[in-house]
């Protein structure tokens, strides 16, 4: 990952998830479910910001990153949702980009 | 409960001695912690709920900041994740689950039920929210949009219910007693007898 401090997002702004696939690397702790990446939704509200558990989780210093709450119509998720469903996921910023 | 000459007991109480030792935990520090999660149960979520029901402006608090609206319950939160808390409203519905483990806001509902954490509920909850709803006979009113809240990081979510009709005049005991953990999760939704 790199140095660089993640960009930050408002309520309304369209992100998309990193397509990533970090535990194919090696030994990971990820809170960004396998369901939602390279997929695109909406930041509901910024909820604040907190330590990497990608870092905590092997005792490692922790950036202080902004996590988001980020909505998903289910339909862009499994295709038998039904309409107007949705899956809101918390979201560091670090795993998201403009959509 | 006495546990002494076991192992374990024998390295929590090192620990302990350790922690007394270096001023990082008090003994008094962690009986209070112990008596917390003990108190820790869906009553105390229930009541949060009777009174968001009969209080406009304590509605507002909790919406707002989960924390400090269960802090004035007298729930300590200290050191606890922050509580984020999901309106239900006329259409719209929210189901809470932890897909990737099992997150749950334990300082306001206790342990979380045994089929919160089951694999078939983590998989299933996010994917087929109907489908899980439907098993556990809870009919929303046609047009009810669903959102599934996947507890995945530093928050802990717990849903706010729609104060059910047929309940007006109820003094708040008496609607905190209809209102079970499921109807804090999502799965179900209260109902006056």
């Amino acid at each position: 990952m790199s140095g660089a401090a993640p960009p930050l997002f408002a309520a309304g702004a369209r992100v998309r998830v990193r397509l990533d696939w970090p535990e194919q690397r090696g030994p990971a702790h990820i809170r960004t479910p396998h369901y939602v990446r390279g997929r695109e939704g909406t930041v509901l509200r910024p909820l604040g910001r907190f330590a990497n558990p990608e870092d905590l989780a092997f005792a490692r210093h922790a950036p202080i990153l902004p996590l988001y709450h980020v909505r998903f119509d289910q339909r862009a998720l499994w295709p038998e949702a039904a309409p107007g469903d949705e899956v809101v996921v918390e979201i560091f910023g670090s795993w998201l980009e403009t959509a | 409960m006495n546990l002494s000459g076991l192992e374990n007991d024998r390295l929590l109480a090192a620990l302990r001695g350790l922690l007394a030792a270096k001023n990082l935990v008090s003994a008094a520090e962690i009986a209070e912690r112990i008596a917390a999660t003990d108190q820790a149960s869906p009553a105390q979520g229930a009541a949060m709920v009777a009174r968001a029901w009969t209080d406009a402006a304590f509605r507002a608090r909790l919406l707002a900041d989960g924390t400090r609206a269960a802090e004035e319950f007298g729930i300590m939160m200290r050191g606890a994740p922050p509580l984020g808390v999901l309106e239900n409203a006329p259409g719209l519905h929210h189901l809470v689950v932890c897909t990737l483990c099992s997150c749950y806001p334990r300082a306001v509902l206790g342990y979380p039920p045994f089929w919160y954490k089951s694999v078939a509920y983590r998989a299933r909850a996010v994917r087929d929210p109907r489908g899980v709803l439907a098993e556990w006979g809870t009919v929303l009113p046609e047009g009810t949009r669903i959102r599934v809240v996947d507890s995945t990081a530093d928050y802990r979510w717990m849903v706010l219910p729609r104060r059910p009709d047929g309940t007006e005049g109820w003094d708040e005991p008496a609607l905190a007693a209809l209102v079970r953990e499921g109807d804090m999760v999502g799965v179900t939704i209260p109902r006056a007898p």
